[in-house]
């Protein structure tokens, strides 16, 4: 495909930013009913009359790659087209509420929040769901703090996560972030946990096996029930990463594998705009006897114990009673069963770990998921899963490159073998296509992790096997000189990071000093 | 069947025709998708879930129903979650989908558009705080406040662990803060307060070598402007604590700068600029001392050159990032609210230092000319602190729960603090609606 990015400016430098548009320094002290040692003495920020500011945003996202401009297949990041109308009804000034609000004026936010809580309990085969995260990481970190909360409420302190290591970053983090030790799982040589491996690292230290299935070369852990087995015997929680759901929807489900605890990236399996790196919501779902741990408030109907179908906390299982964790009998029943006239109220789950974000989460993204949901259905959600693995199948099998392992469901690592994965997709830049994720998972050497979801069609993925086939047949010279299209050619990032510039006033005291030292 | 037609099941985002999806399906040798799952029996799963697909006029006929049962009432809330006016051109640009519907930016080259406006944001934010570092956004002001106190312990050059935040912090700061500390070696200990601000008296007898983190927050939580943030940046600088400051980028376009108070941290919820009111979801504001770079938390922008030269934008310092450092990383930090960042420097270059400087003077006189309507009703008292105020207020009353209802019977939505105290917050958006409060408050409590 032909492709050119728009770039503005002179020659030394792209849309001037706002400060070099114009910028003005105000006293805002003058003439303050605020006492004069409260208030500042300067501000200096640049205002631009609306046609500016205009002209200014336009310039800068045409700048911008983006889902909308053509394809996005970053692996496990789930990059996919990301209908209007979520946007429209997230809009809507009614659902505009302030988070303090009586519970009883605002039954129409409780509504929506309490049918998503059911929905996503319903998708992932758990019990009990909160919507408060606002990200997948910030997800994990209430699971882990509702997993370590758990332990240490029935007198079991534990001191390790494992993590496989080809499992995503956050994980890692995540789990020290909550005061864990971190155990990292080699892959087996499929590319799969290797379950000797795993019994060998469980203990009565593990609190939990943080697991994402299929994993991140898009290989589905067919051990899980083992794997779950194997964790629940030693007193562990297993613990679902749902960045990669969007491959499993209606086929097979977190909970039904035995996992006690789950994320969805609602941003990526049901769709809302990316915005450049966030907001995304990260809601935790997690089986009955964990259910009282999680963030305070949940919603429930009034009058009701919690969901349908949920405990009242009278089978509370504990670890000690080795696996009583697994094989529960999930709520099969109709998901979509609010009726009209059904009030709704909060309440604070009884052993609850408290809050993980100051109100209620990233609210407009919840909006997104409920109305995606709703749209799509069961049909769609199956066929949704059913086109982002073919699509997956069909473009592996049109590139020239290897893809090691397999076979894969939604994503896959392809490796550029001798040649450097980032140039490849330097390369990629300049055939109007974004690269997939490189050089990760490290597992596949020089990974080029592809994931191009259900939202592109045969002749899109047989472009996107061209611009990957012919950027890895350039030349060294041709791909270290990429790209050549695209608003700025290859950007140094090793002197961004050497010597950080990270605000307009820093370019101006740079600029200050090579200006003194050329002047002596 | 070829082609899609209206009634085609399935989803409607997968644009595959069935000639496409066959021609795939052979080229692949199988027969069906389901072939391609890879699920052992004992663990797949019949896509039962029960619910009926429909029609996008439907959904969005549905939604908007929902929505309608939430009651018209004029907010006066705060507490933390405040909502300006938000110019209609920041939503329309914002929504251009060229930033709505981008990734973080891994491929800068491609993305110098939201890259530069991040680099703009965070240019704001440093102006706004004094402070040289500033990362290019957070959830929300409790996750940022929660992330600071990490970054004490892990900067920290005194032995101190306790972090000290004010007994009147919001509930959810609080509770944010206590989980996000609980895997740390940091302990939370409160201070109180005296007339609504910080008793300087007593925070000085708490801080101590134990001490590494102080928190204080301007406005407070009820409206109050610290009277003497410096006193409290001293307090913490004798030591050798971390003193942080919770504010907002309203409240510092006329608030002295933190940094010149001695912050080293500033910490608060830039969604009042750019964010409709939205339920709670927020925009954290981080900023810091320079010696700190290495530690923050989040994403930064940084500023390079292409190889034609040319001035270029990109994420940078990522080895402190969990895609790289793992379990050493300086937060689990990966999705974050940059679109929302966008949108407050958008809101912030329309508004330029006038208006922000403007706006953030009504927030001052809005607040002490409601304060003194509602003083004046008999049985009422209004502020009840003898504080400088921006955007809110405590009030007292008699009955506090029996008027909140009452005013909500005349579509008014307070807080109730406690049996005896109310709180209200002024801002542009009800500002006009304030003298039908006033009205309702002394019907309601005559």
């Amino acid at each position: 495909m032909n492709y050119d990015q728009a770039r503005y400016g002179d020659d030394d430098r792209n849309e001037p930013l706002l400060s070099e548009k114009d910028s003005t320094e105000v006293d805002p002290g003058e003439g303050s009913a605020l006492p004069d040692e409260l208030t500042r003495d300067s501000l200096e920020l640049p205002g631009l009359s609306e046609p500016e500011l205009a002209r200014h945003y336009t310039r800068l996202s045409q700048m911008n790659w983006s889902v909308e401009a053509g394809p996005y297949p970053l692996g496990s990041c789930t990059m996919k087209y990301n209908p209007s109308f979520a946007d429209d009804v997230a809009a809507d000034p009614n659902a505009a509420v302030h988070p303090d609000r009586d519970p009883e004026t605002v039954q129409g936010n409780l509504e929506l929040l309490y049918g998503l809580q059911e929905y996503l309990a319903t998708i992932g085969g758990m019990d009990a769901v909160t919507l408060q995260p606002p990200a997948g990481a910030a997800g994990e970190f209430t699971g882990i703090a509702v997993a370590k909360a758990y332990h240490e409420r029935n007198g079991n302190d534990r001191s390790e996560v494992i993590v496989p290591a080809s499992a995503h970053g956050t994980n890692f983090a995540t789990a020290a972030m909550a005061g864990y030790d971190v155990v990292e799982l080699p892959s087996g040589e499929d590319g799969r946990v290797d379950v000797e491996a795993l019994e060998a690292a469980v203990s009565d230290d593990t609190a939990a096996l943080m697991l994402t299935n299929p994993n991140t070369v898009g290989l589905f852990e067919r051990d899980i029930v083992e794997i779950a087995e194997i964790v629940h015997d030693a007193g562990g929680l297993l613990y679902y990463d749902g960045a990669n759901l969007n491959a499993l929807l209606g086929r097979a489900r977190p909970g039904d594998m035995g996992f006690d605890i789950m994320h969805y990236n609602v941003h990526k399996t049901f769709a809302t705009p990316h915005g450049g790196g966030g907001p995304g919501a990260g809601p935790v779902g997690v089986v009955d006897e964990l259910a009282e741990f999680l963030p305070r408030p949940r919603v429930r109907k009034a009058g009701e114990a919690g969901r349908i179908g949920a405990a009242d906390g009278s089978d509370t299982a504990t670890a000690a009673d080795g696996g009583a964790l697994a094989g529960h009998d999930h709520d099969h029943g109709n998901a979509d069963d609010n009726e009209e006239g059904d009030s709704y109220e909060l309440f604070d789950p009884e052993h609850s770990i408290g809050k993980v974000h100051g109100f209620s989460g990233n609210w407009l993204v919840l909006i997104r998921a409920y109305a995606y949901i709703r749209r799509l259905g069961d049909e769609g959600l199956l066929d949704a899963s059913a086109k982002a693995v073919l699509n997956a199948n069909y473009l592996a099998d049109l590139l020239d490159l290897e893809v090691p392992y397999g076979p894969f469901h939604h994503e896959f690592a392809a490796t550029a073998g001798e040649r450097d994965a980032a140039d490849v997709a330097k390369g990629m830049l300049d055939y109007g296509v974004h690269p997939p994720t490189t050089k990760w998972p490290e597992m596949v050497p020089e990974a080029m992790l592809t994931e191009p979801t259900e939202v592109e069609n045969k002749r899109s993925l047989e472009d996107l096997a061209n611009a990957f086939n012919e950027a890895f047949a350039d030349t060294d010279e041709e791909l270290h000189a990429a790209p050549t299209k695209t608003a700025s050619r290859r950007v140094d990032q090793t002197s961004a990071a050497r010597n950080p510039r990270l605000s307009w006033h820093a370019l101006d005291e740079s600029r200050n000093a090579s200006e003194n030292a050329n002047g002596e | 069947m070829s082609g899609r037609s209206a009634g085609a099941s399935g989803s409607p985002f997968a644009p595959h025709t069935a000639d496409e999806t066959a021609a795939m399906l052979d080229a692949l040798g199988v027969d069906e998708e389901a072939d391609l799952f890879d699920i052992p029996d004992e663990v797949a799963f019949d896509g039962e879930f029960g619910i009926p697909q429909r029609g996008e006029r439907a959904v969005v006929g549905d939604l908007r129903e929902t929505f309608a049962r939430n009651d018209d009432l004029t907010e006066f809330l705060g507490r933390g979650h405040y909502s300006h006016y938000v110019p209609a051109v920041v939503d329309d640009l914002s929504s251009r989908s060229e930033f709505l519907t981008s990734y973080t930016q891994y491929q800068p080259e491609i993305t110098q558009g939201f890259l530069q406006a991040l680099f703009e944001y965070q240019s704001i934010l440093v102006e706004l705080t004094g402070l040289p570092v500033a990362n290019c956004s957070m959830y929300d002001a409790a996750t940022a406040l929660a992330e600071a106190a990490l970054l004490s312990d892990r900067v920290r050059s005194t032995s101190g662990s306790t972090v000290l935040v004010p007994g009147d912090l919001r509930d959810g700061k609080r509770a944010t803060l206590d989980n996000y500390v609980d895997g740390s070696d940091l302990s939370v200990e409160t201070y109180p307060y005296d007339d609504n601000t910080a008793d300087l008296d007593a925070l000085a007898e708490l801080v101590g070598e134990d001490t590494a983190f102080v928190y204080a927050e301007t406005p407070t939580v009820t409206g109050a402007i610290e009277p003497d943030l410096a006193a409290v940046g001293d307090l913490a600088d004798e030591h050798d604590a971390l003193f942080c400051v919770g504010s907002d980028p309203v409240a510092l376009s006329l608030l002295e700068e933190p940094a010149s108070v001695g912050a080293d941290v500033v910490v608060g919820e830039a969604g009042v600029l750019g964010l409709p009111a939205s339920y709670g979801m927020g925009l954290g504001l981080f900023a810091c001392r320079e010696e700190y770079l290495r530690q923050v938390p989040g994403r930064l922008v940084g500023e390079s050159e292409d190889a034609d030269d040319r001035r270029a934008f990109t994420l940078t310092l990522q080895t402190r990032e969990q895609h790289i450092r793992k379990e050493r990383a300086t937060s689990n930090i990966c999705t974050n609210q940059a679109w929302v960042a966008l949108r407050a420097a958008m809101h912030a270059a329309y508004l330029g230092p006038d208006g922000l400087v403007d706006l953030a003077e009504d927030c001052v006189r809005d607040a002490a000319s409601v304060a003194a309507s509602l003083d004046a009703l008999d049985g009422v008292e209004a502020p009840l602190d003898d504080r400088h105020h921006f955007r809110e207020f405590t009030v007292g009353v008699d009955d506090a729960p029996g008027v909140a209802a009452g005013l909500e019977e005349h579509g008014f939505a307070v807080h109730t603090l406690d049996d005896e105290t109310l709180q209200v917050c002024v801002t542009d958006l009800n500002v006009d609606a304030a003298d039908d409060l006033v009205a309702a408050f002394a019907e309601v409590t005559a």
